[in-house]
Formats: C-alpha cells, structure tokens, sequence
C-alpha cells in the first residue's frame, strides 16, 4: 500500500549553518524523493486537498504526472490554477489549507503537496518550461494597481484571456511583498521572484514601476484620459500599526515592515549595497505571525540575539508550523505570555529595554481564541537594544482618498464583494487592500477572482 | 530609467539637476517630494521638488553634497540616468486646497534654511503667480550656501539674504530676520518654515512669541516613502503621524522637534563611516 510509505522528510540547511547566511533554509526534493512522495498520494475520487485550496489546483491531477516521470506535465496541470507555483509551494500555509484536509494526514502524515509544487515549479524553471499560451487581443484594456500577489495573479488571467495589461508598481521592483516582506532565506528573489514575474511578463503584461497611484496617476485618470476599460486594486495592506505604548518613537523602535524592506527589498544584508540597518545586540520581536518571525529570523542572521515576545500561547501563534519549528531550530527564543507595557530608554534616547508584564488566558473572545488578561502587579524588564513591532497594518488611505465613489469599511480596507466588485463601476479590489494583512494565496485567489468577474463585466459590455 | 537632461553646479557642494520623468511632471504639487534612487545598489534618497515643468515633462531637484549617496546623485551628468525616481509623495502644501481666486491678497513668509531654499521656490512661485504677497527669508551658513537668489528675487516681493558669517547678505539668523519684520508691524496671514530641523524649531519659538500661525516641512528618514515602512514618525500633537503620507507639512506649534531630531540621528554612526563599509550597525 503506498500510504504505508513515512512521508518523505525534506532535506534542509542545518540550522547552525543557516542561522548566519541567507541562503534558502530548504533544498526542496531532488527527483527520486518527489517521485517517492508522489506515490503515496492515494488520488482521492473526492479530492479534500482540492477545496482546502484557495486557487483549487488540481492537486492529485498534478501528483500523478510526477508519479508517471511527467513533470512538465504536472507544471501544465498547475498552470491552469496558478500563476505562482514556486512562490505558493514556499509560502503557503499548507497545513491550514490542502495539507490540512489531506485523508492520509487523518492517522498519520499528510502528503507534502507544498513540497511537491514547489519541485514541479523548480523542474520548470530550470528546463525553461513556461505556459504563455494565450487567446488572442480582444482590444480592452486593464490597470492593475500593485505588482504582488494579487495583482500578479488578475494580471496573469487578463493576459491570459487576451487583455492587454498593465500593472503599476509603487516600489522600484515589482512583487510586492515577495520582494519587500518575505526574507530571501525563505524565497530567494532572483532566483525564484524574478523568474515567476518573467512568466507574467512573458504573457505580454506591461509593468511600470515608480508610480503611485493616487499620486502620480489617479484611478479616475486611468479610468478616464488613460482609457483602460477597469482597474483592479491590489495594493497590499499598507501602515504599520504600533502598539501605542510609552517609548515607541524612541531609537531602535521598527516597524517589521520597515526592518524587512531595509533587509529584503535594499538588500542592506548585502555590503554591496548602500542602505543601513541597523540590528543592535538584543532584539526583542513583538508578535506571532510570519511577518514576526520573518523579522526574528533576519535579525538572528544579522548577528543579534532575538527573543519573540508574544501575548497568547504557542497554540496561538499565527505564524506557519514550520516557521515556527525553523526559528526555534536557528535559536530564537519564544516568550510566550508576554506583553510589552513600555520601550525603556537610556539617557539618549536610544532603547534599553522592553518592560512586559505577564499574561494568562481568561474567556474566549471575539475571534473564538482565549483572551489574554495582565497578571496584576507581574511587570519585569527585558534587555534589548532593538525593538520590532510586527502587530500589523492598517490600510494605506491613499487610494480610497484620491478615488470618487470607491466605498471602504470603518478600518479604511476597501469593500469588495466575492467577486472583487467595488462600489465604483469597473473599479474591482482583492488582496490585503481588501481584507486586511493575510496571506500570498488568499490574495491569489482574490485577484483571479476579480479577473473572471472583470472578464465576464467587459464582455457584456 | 530616468534621464537627466541638465546638471548645473550652483555652488562647489550643491547641484541643481534637471531629470525627464513626464508623470510626475504631470502630477507634482508645490510642497510635495520625490524619491531617487541613483544606482542599482543605491538607496532610495526623498528630496525635495525644486521645480516641475508639465510641457517639457522634467522636474528639477537640487542636492547638497554631504556623504557617499548624494555625492553618487550629484555625479550624474546630463545624458546619465537615475534607476528610479519615484513621486509625487507626501500631500501638497495647504494652499494648494484654498480657491486661487481667495489667495489674491494674503501675505505669506517663507523662511528657508540652505538647501530648504529649494522646496520654497514652487511655492512661493504659486502663491506669487495667485497674487498673495510674498517675502522670502534665506538664510545659510554662509554665501557658498546661498543657492537661487535671483529665481528666489523673481518670485516675491522681498527677498531678505542672511548668513552665519556675514559672508553674503546680513550677518545674522533668519529668527532675527523674521522677529525684526514682525517688530515693524508686518503681518503675515501664514508662515512657512523649511530648512534643517534646528532652524524650523527656532523659528517655531520665535514665531509662538507672536502668534504667527506656521507650517514646516519635515525632513524625517524615510525608505519607502508611501507610508509602508513608518520610518519617518513624528510625533504631532501628541500623535503618531507618518511624515510621507500625512505630512511632510504638519502645524509648527505640534510638532515635538527634539524627538524628531534624534530620530534623524538613527543611522549616524553608520553613515560617518565613509562609504559604509559596515552597515548593519551593532551600537
């Protein structure tokens, strides 16, 4: 019986190594580990791991192609769903999502489908296989507003469809936050990020970087004098949010954002490279999800003991498993339980110090989670030199302001319906904009959604 | 890419550059700013907008020449390109939002500190083309930093030039300036201050002295300059603000100045290191 088969572990960086360069932690399958991994897939007549899919990719469609040695033709399969293979199979929470609804995962370990997705997308980039197959030019025109997830994804399907398609990209690269957010030691960017954009590129989508819309161009302009027939919105989750605690402003007080972009997107890690960062000797992480050990982990490279401060427990942390399980493996240190009350400052204003007091879990809140309660009277102060806020964003006003008629909620997020329609007419949205800061396949799956819907409205037309 | 189409020395450490870049030409509002990005390996530098020509399609930005990533902007010759130069950013200045036909007869003063000459000019220019009255007060250390006096001069109504030194103009501060004009009775509907962050917290507290409603400029560190990394807070009123998207123009009397200063201070020991040999800063 295949499902007898221990699933495959994958061969990894040692942590020791890896916790002082930023190389990718995981070297993914070679050949005979997918092949292997891929036979104990039971190919499912009702394939769970399908729904749990945000973009529905034909997983056990796929998976059998490798157990057959086709590999180009499982990249086929998952090109029908995915613009991002080699991204999705890295950064995916798959253990909430296809993994996590795996039959074999029900008494023992589920199929590494992240893992199997993610070798089909290297095997194509390195044979050169690239699906730009697309209908031909139907005239219209379409804006998409920001070159992550999102946006890459409406783009994708557009091109695909025979729009022509234009993408506006804030930053000097585009990517979004694949290539300002998620470290290199996660997602290597010229290697795997370039190389994935290349492929939309390749579909005829134009990307102009340097303009911010909203500033530089309006949505009503591109609707207007630029003449595009809709605009999608996927400009990403925006303002870091703060604690609102004493001391934030002080020296050595970041934001996650602003300690990954330095890192990531200028590449500060690099002496090549121009811009500062600054990583100090103690660094205290607060929060629990992947931007938090993201930043933890990049500090730790950086040469900085790192401590996560976190206000739940570890059955709360929002981060993926397997980050978790990397940090704790590299030395990161978990202070669960843990909330900051104040930044502590030396005589300079630099930070000295994070003073926390204790928590315990008392009745389940709003969101179905415990709640964290203070423990009266059970402050005590941690050293560290650097502080890193990742609690994180609220939505960036500067579209919603400049646009007439684009509707958002009270926390600024632009309302869209499942679709992607906005309340402006050929205005759609998707993505963090939207729902605020989740993750790389949710966003996906909004932007192909807003791309069917802004086929099926331009259609009519 | 963005081409530079002219370059000209306006002193030995400051260079005016004119850079094709057609849609923030378009776009560009007087208070506003932009962000270069010279070279591949370079970082992203917010400078001031010095002028915007919507014809032509260029904006003009003037650089001071203090370490290794101005000296690397200032080198571009015309012909040369930026990798990137990115804008408008921030809001436009106040006045901006008031009907032209209003600002006819409002009395305006700018003060100007060095190279926050440079951002005064599309201002004063607009304020002075709507028909407000205009007085302008430069200052600088000394007359080798005194950049742009005669398209200053045809901007407004009176220029005042002072120095640290004496070496150009009189030899003084732009507070001194400013409180002797307000000591011979000129009133003023609005000041605006833009210069080093020490200038405009003097100012503020000569200003305060006669109730002088007054605006600055915010010169906070910055990277990615659209409100993403939070870099550049400030503290207004008792808030948190991001200078790139809610100012860089905030009320004067708001602002807590020491805060902000330090907060420039953050990446000092690293940029004193010559070309940055070791950037990741270990305190």
């Amino acid at each position: 019986m295949a499902n007898k088969i221990p699933r495959v572990p994958v061969r990894e960086q040692d942590p020791k190594v890896r916790a002082h360069n930023f190389s990718e932690v995981c070297y993914g399958y070679d050949d005979a580990e997918a092949a292997l991994e891929a036979s104990r897939c039971l190919n499912c007549k009702n394939p769970r791991c399908v729904q749990g899919c945000p973009v529905n990719v034909k997983i056990p469609a796929f998976i059998s192609h490798i157990v057959s040695g086709d590999i180009g033709g499982a990249a086929r399969v998952i090109s029908e769903d995915s613009s991002l293979p080699a991204i999705c199979g890295r950064v995916c929470p798959q253990e909430t999502q296809c993994e996590g609804q795996c039959i074999l995962g029900v008494k023992g370990e589920p199929v590494a489908i992240g893992k199997l997705e993610r070798y089909v997308a290297d095997w194509s980039r390195k044979n050169d296989v690239r699906f730009s197959d697309k209908a031909p030019s139907n005239g219209r025109k379409v804006a998409v507003v920001g070159s992550g997830p999102s946006g890459l994804a409406c783009a994708t399907d557009l091109a695909r469809l025979g729009y022509d398609v234009t993408v506006f990209e804030v930053l000097h690269k585009a990517g979004g936050v694949l290539q300002y957010g998620i470290p290199e030691f996660r997602l290597p960017k010229d290697e795997v990020v370039a190389s994935e954009i290349e492929n939309v590129k390749a579909l005829g989508v134009r990307i102009e970087t340097d303009v911010v819309v909203g500033r530089t161009v309006t949505v009503d302009a591109l609707l207007g004098d630029e003449k595009f027939d809709a605009v999608f919105i996927g400009s990403g989750a925006g303002l870091p949010k703060f604690m609102g605690i004493p001391g934030e402003n002080l020296n050595g007080v970041f934001s996650a954002n602003e300690f990954l972009t330095r890192n990531n997107l200028m590449k500060a890690y690099d002496s090549e490279y121009d811009t500062p960062i600054y990583v100090g000797r103690r660094v205290a992480v607060v929060g629990g999800g992947n931007v938090a050990m993201d930043a933890a982990r990049t500090a730790l490279r950086l040469g900085a003991e790192v401590s996560v401060v976190y206000r739940r427990t570890e059955k709360e942390l929002p981060a993926r498993a397997e980050e978790v399980h990397h940090a704790r493996e590299e030395g990161i240190e978990f202070r669960m339980l843990t909330n900051p009350v104040e930044v502590l400052s030396d005589e300079k204003g630099w930070v000295r110090g994070l003073r926390c007091i204790r928590m315990e879990l008392g009745e389940p809140d709003a969101s179905g989670r415990r709640k964290p309660v203070p423990v009266h009277g059970s402050e005590f102060d941690l050293e560290a030199d650097v502080v890193i806020m990742s609690l994180g964003t609220s939505p960036n006003p500067l579209i919603a302001h400049t646009t007439s008629g684009l509707d958002v909620d009270r926390h600024g997020c632009i309302v869209a319906d499942e679709s992607g329609m906005t309340s402006k007419p050929f205005v759609y949205a998707g993505g963090d904009a939207v729902t605020g800061a989740a993750t790389v396949i949710l966003a996906m799956g909004a932007g192909r959604k807003a791309a069917a819907a802004i086929h099926e409205k331009l259609s009519d037309k | 890419m963005y081409r530079i189409v002219s370059r000209r020395m306006l002193t030995p450490v400051i260079c005016m550059q004119e850079v094709e870049a057609p849609r923030l030409a378009a776009s560009a509002q007087p208070g506003q700013f932009l962000i270069v990005r010279a070279e591949e390996k370079g970082e992203r530098i917010p400078l001031t907008i010095c002028d915007y020509d919507r014809d032509n399609g260029t904006v003009t930005i003037v650089t001071q020449i203090v370490g290794a990533s101005s000296r690397i902007i200032a080198s571009k010759m015309p012909g040369d390109f930026f990798m990137d130069v990115v804008g408008p950013l921030g809001q436009p200045s106040e006045f901006v939002n008031v009907p032209v036909g209003e600002l006819a007869g409002r009395r305006y003063v700018f003060i100007a500190g060095g190279l926050g000459t440079a951002p005064v000019y599309p201002q004063a220019r607009y304020l002075h083309q709507a028909g407000a009255s205009v007085d302008i007060i430069l200052g600088a250390r000394n007359a080798e930093l005194v950049i742009m006096e005669d398209q200053m001069r045809a901007v407004c109504d009176n220029l005042f030039i002072c120095t640290d030194d004496g070496s150009k103009g009189e030899k003084g501060l732009v507070t001194g300036i400013l409180k002797n004009l307000l000591d011979l009775g000129e009133h003023y509907d609005q000041a605006v201050a833009i210069g080093p962050m020490i200038m405009m917290k003097f100012v503020t507290l000569t200003a305060r002295e006669y109730g002088l409603p007054l605006f600055v400029s915010l010169n906070t560190l910055m990277v990615d300059g659209t409100g993403m990394c939070g870099a550049c807070r400030v503290t207004v009123g008792g808030k948190t603000r991001f200078a790139c998207v809610e100012g860089p123009e905030f009320d004067a009397y708001q602002v807590d100045f020491d805060e902000a200063m330090r907060r420039q201070t953050m990446y000092k020991p690293q940029e004193a290191e010559a070309d940055h040999k070791c950037k990741i800063g270990l305190h």
